[in-house]
């Protein structure tokens, strides 16, 4: 006999409008074992959580249900509840009668019915939980943070000043990101490189962070506060340790790679620093350019190198981390526009996407900061498209949040550095921040021609063949018009990484349909994972400019703070355990573990369960032929009982 | 009176216990016949449960769990996918209708797909009639 109170919660109208809660609560206390049964307004707010926690003493509940929304948005919170009450958390249900019935239902007496059945179900389990004592587990106070743009720049740099220990890994040869290839950040047109630099400056600088660039994340292991992290350095072919960044090499190289820094625009050296202001400032050499490694011949970097950096024998290399937490701010592509056949992008030289004409601007750039196309020449009539590829049901849906802004400032660095006309074809203009309604005015001011309308088409000009036109229904006066330009900048849509997913298998997070990393909760947990102690900012997560990337990659650190300030930590009680009368010694839990939790007891002849590795998915007790293994919170009988009680209805 | 469908779900807590929350969160409507049993991963899903849903008188029943290779941990819905194609085929066997078996993989982020999937479940067992096969009867 089991002493049940069922909590029945109308939140506002949000359940009470298509679930009768009264009579629910009715009909709870119908139900065996229930011996209290009320419904109330909110029952997450302090009177209602009062009112459980008194009606556990007076009633002297052993079992409490609470009737309510999903058990992933407020388990945790009535847990503590009972804990508060003297009673084990484990002891508490929680039954889904909102976002799985009032949300998606109109109909009352339907809503009711489902609640009804759910609640019996509930009560069936409830009679049968156990109480859990959670595990406590040492933690380990370093941080990982993986992507080194301005998000895990900024995170990176917050962790190390409050005295954590930070490996901040990067995949490619210097930090910065995409911030670093722009010239100026809207709204307030600040050089990028003069608030960026600094900060990447910080970072090298640092005593608590230890920078691994040319490193990619390749193997993750165990658990929030005690994660494994294999990293793998790839090879440089120089040895940075020996390196004095005298760059010498970089002169004499006589190889050619594309370089990624300028988006392709230009060619650079086979060993290179991407940038002047690169972090760290050391070369590194690009295999598929190298002469040497092409064609087995040159070796030119190593004669004129005095420390005898070059090591073209260098492999990749592994090492191990541990940590308590991760971020990851992995950040962004652009949608690659040749598939759009469209704008011509790649077929026609004047058409540009948005990040090349960032390089372009840049006085460190390929033409030094001039506004000049592929020939040399410079534009007289330049077009802008806005959203190409997102706001697109045939592309991305997603609207791409910064294209607006940054095609303002485009607009008003070609009118700074060019005579040109500047056309924007946009769909609706969205300039939602901080200053930027005001940037938006300030740019109408500057002669910028602004054509409601997306751009539908890029074609060669039929009159000047050196010229394009751009085809686009202007959609406040109702005509189509063809303007033409002799430069197009596509503002592409913003899409995760091309190696995004693989990010996400590594530290087990949920993506949305594009590959963008989903939030545990949009409102309430928008920088934690479904992965505990994995944390995410910046683009990786969804399109975003840049205060609110560092906004977020402030909060990512406070988030990963929230953990490794800890000596110990409380991890869930909901584990795997082996009854050892009735193990049959077949080791299929050991075989099927992914965390290598069960193990076999040689001495006894049984299986047992390291509960530390165990994440409790209970894919050992499903295997387990005379289930001897009982994954506890989710026990056989008690997915039974639950199965009885929603059927029976 | 019309036949009402008692369809058991069986969700796995990451993927498809997450969307169909957010089926709710954006107001998706569906029919209100399938009631959701939460486990931790598809993999925690032990054959008997299913037989034992159509002893208990369900006249379908939906499996969902992460999409394969995204499971939460890692492995755990591989070892379910395998497990429940035997368990399809025994049921099969056994003479039990194969529409009254459905498993689907459902993420996170897909509200939408859960919804939908819910809707033409439904109809599909609306359309086969009450089970009777397996049902125990009371």
């Amino acid at each position: 006999m089991s002493r049940i109170g069922v909590f029945v919660c109308h939140c506002g109208l949000n359940i009470a409008k298509t679930v009768r809660v009264s009579e629910l609560a009715e009909f709870a206390a119908t139900l065996p074992d229930v011996v209290v049964a009320k419904d109330y307004k909110f029952m997450c707010s302090t009177p209602g959580q009062e009112m459980i926690a008194n009606d556990i003493k007076e009633h002297r509940l052993d079992r409490v249900i609470v009737t309510a929304c999903s058990p992933l948005m407020h388990e945790q919170t009535f847990r503590k509840v009972l804990a508060a009450s003297g009673l084990n958390q484990y002891l508490l249900s929680i039954v889904n009668i909102r976002e799985q019935v009032s949300w998606v239902t109109h109909d009352i007496d339907e809503g009711t019915a489902k609640a009804k059945a759910l609640l019996n179900g509930a009560v069936r389990r409830a009679r049968l939980l156990a109480p859990l004592t959670s595990r406590v587990i040492d933690v380990n106070s370093d941080v990982l943070v993986v992507g080194g743009g301005i998000a895990g720049i900024q995170a990176a740099l917050e962790l190390a000043n409050t005295g954590k220990k930070v490996y901040l890994v990067e995949k490619n040869s210097t930090i910065g990101g995409h911030m670093a290839q722009f010239d100026k950040t809207f709204p307030t047109l600040d050089c990028s490189a003069c608030i960026l630099t600094p900060k990447m400056d910080s970072v090298l600088q640092h005593k608590n962070i230890q920078l691994m660039t040319s490193c990619e994340v390749s193997e993750v292991k165990g658990f929030v506060g005690n994660f494994d992290i294999t990293i793998r350095q790839k090879a440089r072919y120089v040895d940075h340790t020996k390196c004095n960044a005298c760059l010498a090499c970089t002169e004499k190289c006589p190889g050619k790679g594309v370089s990624e820094w300028d988006e392709g625009l230009v060619k650079r050296k086979a060993i290179y620093i991407p940038f002047p202001q690169a972090v760290p400032q050391k070369p590194v050499i690009d295999r598929d350019a190298c002469t040497f490694f092409k064609k087995g011949k040159c070796r030119l970097c190593e004669k004129v190198c005095e420390q005898k950096a070059i090591d073209f024998e260098q492999q990749d290399t592994f090492t191990t981390v541990k940590v308590g937490a991760v971020i990851v701010a992995t950040g962004y592509d652009l949608m690659d526009t040749r598939s759009l056949i469209q704008y011509g992008y790649g077929k026609y030289p004047g058409v540009y996407n948005a990040l090349e004409v960032e390089r372009l601007f840049n006085s460190a750039g390929p033409t030094g900061g001039k506004v000049t196309l592929r020939d040399g020449k410079e534009p007289q009539a330049i077009a802008i498209l806005h959203c190409i590829g997102s706001r697109d049901k045939n592309n991305y849906e997603h609207c791409s949040r910064v294209c607006c802004m940054y095609s303002l400032k485009f607009a008003h660095l070609f009118k700074e550095k060019t005579s040109a006309d500047v056309y924007q074809f946009y769909i609706d203009m969205r300039a939602a921040g901080k200053g930027y309604e005001e940037f938006y005015n300030r740019i109408i001011e500057e002669d910028v021609k602004f054509i409601r309308g997306k751009g539908a088409r890029v074609a060669q000009s039929a009159d000047e063949p050196d010229r394009l036109v751009v085809e686009a229904e202007d959609t406040i006066t109702g005509k189509f018009i063809k303007l033409p330009v002799d430069m197009v900048v596509l503002s592409p849509a913003i899409i995760p990484r091309g190696d995004a997913k693989d990010v996400a298998r590594l530290f087990n997070l949920s993506t949305d349909k594009y590959g963008f990393f989903m939030e545990r909760h949009p409102k309430l947990a928008p920088l934690s994972t479904m992965s505990e102690g994995v944390f995410i900012a910046g683009v990786c997560q969804s399109p975003k400019d840049i205060p609110d990337t560092v906004a977020q990659a402030y909060g990512a650190a406070a988030e990963a703070l929230t953990i490794v300030v800890k000596d110990k930590l409380e991890l869930e009680a909901t584990t795997a355990m082996v009854n050892p009368a009735s193990c049959c010694a077949c080791q299929n839990c050991v075989r099927v573990c992914p965390y290598g939790a069960p193990f076999f007891n040689e001495t006894k002849g049984v299986s047992e369960i390291n509960e530390a590795l165990c994440k409790g998915c209970g894919l050992c007790a499903s295997v387990c032929p005379p289930s001897a293994i009982i994954a506890r919170h989710f026990t056989n009988d008690q997915v039974l009982a639950e199965m009885e009680g929603l059927l029976e209805f | 009176m019309s036949f009402e469908p008692k369809i058991l779900g069986i969700a796995c807590n990451w993927c498809t216990y997450t969307g169909a929350d957010l089926a709710g969160t954006t107001r998706l409507q569906y029919p209100q016949n399938i009631r959701v049993v939460r486990v931790m991963c598809s993999s925690r899903i032990n054959p008997s449960f299913i037989f034992r849903a159509f002893q208990l008188g369900a006249d379908g029943v939906l499996i969902g769990g992460c999409h394969p290779g995204d499971c939460h941990y890692n492995t755990g819905n591989l070892y379910a996918r395998r497990r429940l194609a035997v368990t399809k085929k025994i049921l099969e066997f056994s003479g039990m209708e194969p529409g009254r078996f459905r498993v689907e993989w459902i993420s996170a982020s897909e509200g939408n797909r859960f919804a939908e999937v819910v809707r033409e479940f439904t109809e599909q067992i609306r359309d086969l009639g009450p089970q009777t096969k397996f049902k125990i009867s009371q």
